[in-house]
């Protein structure tokens, strides 16, 4: 089209035609999207299936010694297993928390930009990347064996931790970047020192994520064998807490040998340790999920999105059927 | 002169409160970075150790540790002889082929269902699905990752494993052999315990990973580019084709890589679900084993060799674990970072 053309104003107006779209690429649409909705499917069933089908497998036998009584190889409970796990996982969190969270710190705090943050960081993602297994076998090789500290809980405490503090040092690292600048301007701005500053002002709305790190390294912990069967190995006794020379049960070497046993009972310790173990991973979770919303609800900038509380109060106070809050 | 006392005082004060910060200042972060030195010096640890371990091994083994396809302690009774400084039990033999091969091929299988399937449902979960429908799936994919291997492994031996065995693998295995390398043949389905058992279980564990980062990133593509391919008269199809795929391609590829890495290192369920036979498989359906999978079943006889040369064996296998997830995770940390800096979105961030 020329300009003359143009500005003279003789130019057809562009023709807006509904165009219909062709048959073939009508089913070619319909075949994408039955596709997608097939993967989805592939994706829920698989959960679904396997909580079902380890509660289908628990229910018939379960029996609630199994939160009293100890497991004795041939049948009995899990309460060796569960306190194990328990002390397992929370000597973990408390050890690897430690480490990750000032791990953490430093990487997000001092040295945010440096050469030393970027080797240490990528130390730090690459221990994320290492199969567990190869943790289990090399505490079994220099602590169970190395330095004869045996089947225990100090090598479990000490390959798990290392296992979980990149999971930890990054969730730290990603809640203390995302605290405004502001934040720290004031804090400095009013003179504070360093350590004060983070106590007070800056650690503070990080917490949540912090906590959530710390929740999803529990998680992990829970629910991990490979690194604990040659460190910790397994014990029909209740731990009495001591570090070394003491081989510690725990939930998930129940599931993992039990199953096979001969021995009907033991089989169903093996369903019941499986059930006991969903349930606490279900509850970690939801645990996370609650301080998630939690936090959504007390920060400062919640009014992005009202709850559905106060929606229905902005609608009836809009409709005149309520007075203004003053 | 009242003043001036004043004066002094508070200097005084704050000298000592200067002090007191700065030592305080110096305690945090030497502190801190203590705790951050510890990764590294753990990782160093773990590899010092691995190799301290598999020296002699490596030594003895050679290449055929790459190539042979016997693992053997051999006569566990016999006298220990000492070939090349190495002392080891008569007739040990270790050839890893076997637990190579099956790492890298249940790792493949996995990697191949779950992508379409991870990708296919955060595609429509992003965009013809309610919200409501998506928290709930986005809880079943937390739980899908949260859920510990060892509870997935007996799914797999009691559920999945018979449940595949018995109505799907007959159907497929009749299938005209349209894939290369006749994988799907052989004759003998098994009892469900192995390779496409194990690989669709690890399937499951790496499909959170992925479709989590796919739904992300999904959520970012800009309105303007697709209401641009609507304005061009492109049915939803086509516009993901064009603008949310390329959108979301390397970030997801980035992900998939480190569910990869993942994959590879997956130990309890495989060692279930495999039928952990320390044999090449001879088609899909075989009982085999991996890396992982093997170091965990067989330490416990490698402890009954007095030389201990069949551990010495075990560690130079996680050695090669190790470096196998080392250069993916590698490749998968390039990828998603060029990404990230590409788009300053978060990648491959974990589903649990």
């Amino acid at each position: 089209m020329t300009l003359e053309a143009i500005l003279s104003g003789a130019s057809p107006r562009p023709q807006v035609q509904k165009e219909r779209i062709s048959r073939g690429r009508r089913i070619v649409d319909r075949a994408w999207w039955g596709a997608c909705a097939i993967s989805l499917f592939f994706v829920v069933v698989p959960v679904v299936w396997v909580l079902v089908s380890i509660t289908a497998k628990a229910l018939p036998h379960w029996q609630w010694s199994v939160f009293t009584e100890n497991s004795t190889g041939v049948g009995g409970g899990l309460l060796n297993a569960i306190v194990g796990t328990v002390v397992i996982s929370v000597g973990t969190a408390i050890l690897a928390g430690c480490v990750g969270i000032g791990c953490g710190i430093y990487l997000a705090e001092f040295t945010p930009r440096s050469l030393t943050a970027s080797v240490l960081r990528g130390a730090t993602e690459t221990l994320a990347g290492i199969p567990s297994i190869v943790f289990g076998y090399c505490g079994y090789l220099a602590l169970v064996v190395g330095l004869h500290w045996g089947f225990s809980l100090a090598p479990a405490l000490v390959v798990l931790s290392l296992l979980v503090v990149p999971y930890i040092a990054k969730s730290t690292e990603i809640a203390l970047h995302q605290v405004p600048l502001a934040y720290r301007e004031g804090g400095e701005a009013l003179g504070m020192s360093m350590p004060y500053l983070l106590r007070k002002v800056v650690l503070r709305p990080a917490l949540p994520g912090i906590l959530t790190g710390i929740i999803l390294a529990l998680a992990i912990s829970v629910g991990e064998t490979a690194p604990l069967i040659y460190t910790a190995n397994f014990s029909n006794s209740v731990p009495t807490g001591a570090l070394i020379h003491e081989p510690v049960g725990y939930l998930t070497y129940a599931a993992y040998t039990f199953y096979d046993d001969p021995i009907p009972a033991a089989q169903h310790l093996a369903a019941d340790a499986s059930l006991i173990l969903a349930a606490m991973v279900l509850g970690l979770i939801l645990c996370s999920r609650l301080i998630v919303r939690l936090t959504q609800r007390y920060s400062p900038d919640r009014h992005s999105r009202p709850s559905r509380a106060e929606r229905r109060l902005a609608d009836r106070v809009g409709s005149g059927s309520l007075p203004a809050p003053r | 002169m009242m003043n001036n006392r004043l004066v002094d005082m508070t200097s005084e004060v704050s000298k000592g409160r200067a002090r007191v910060a700065r030592i305080g200042q110096r305690a945090l972060v030497y502190g801190t970075g203590s705790a951050a030195v510890i990764p590294m010096l753990g990782l160093a640890a773990m590899i010092v150790v691995l190799l301290r371990e598999a020296i002699p091994a490596i030594r003895y083994n050679g290449l055929g540790f790459f190539t042979s396809s016997v693992w053997t302690i051999g006569n566990e009774y016999g006298t220990p002889v000492a070939t090349g400084g190495a002392l080891h039990l008569p007739g040990e033999h270790y050839g890893a082929w076997p637990l190579i091969a099956g790492t890298l091929e249940s790792s493949l299988v996995a990697i191949i269902v779950a992508m379409p399937i991870a990708v296919g449902a955060a595609v429509i979960l992003v965009e013809r699905l309610p919200k409501s429908i998506g928290a709930a799936v986005g809880l079943c994919l937390e739980v899908l990752a949260g859920i510990p291997s060892a509870v997935i492994g007996l799914w797999g031996i009691f559920s999945l494993g018979p449940f595949l065995a018995r109505t799907v693998y007959p159907g497929l295995e009749r299938l005209p052999n349209v894939f290369p390398f006749g994988i799907f043949h052989g004759g003998f389905v098994s009892n469900g315990q192995g390779l496409l058992t194990g690989g669709l279980v690890l399937a499951m564990m790496i499909i959170p990973l992925v479709a989590s980062t796919a739904r992300d990133l999904l959520r970012q593509v800009p309105t303007l580019t697709k209401e641009g391919a609507e304005a061009l008269g492109m049915t939803r199809t086509e516009s993901f084709m064009t603008v949310q795929a390329r959108w979301i391609r390397s970030g997801v590829i980035g992900a998939a890589v480190l569910g990869l890495g993942r994959a590879l290192g997956e130990t309890i369920a495989i060692a279930l679900v495999t039928g952990s036979v320390l044999k090449l498989t001879p088609n899909i359906y075989g009982s085999m084993t991996t890396i992982a999978a093997a170091i965990v079943t067989q330490l416990d006889s490698a402890q009954g060799d007095p030389t201990g040369f069949a551990v010495r064996s075990l560690a130079e296998a996680a050695l090669v674990l190790m470096a196998i997830t080392l250069i993916v995770n590698a490749v998968a940390r390039r990828l998603v970072k060029r990404f990230a800096r590409q788009t300053q979105l978060p990648v491959g961030r974990d589903a649990r």
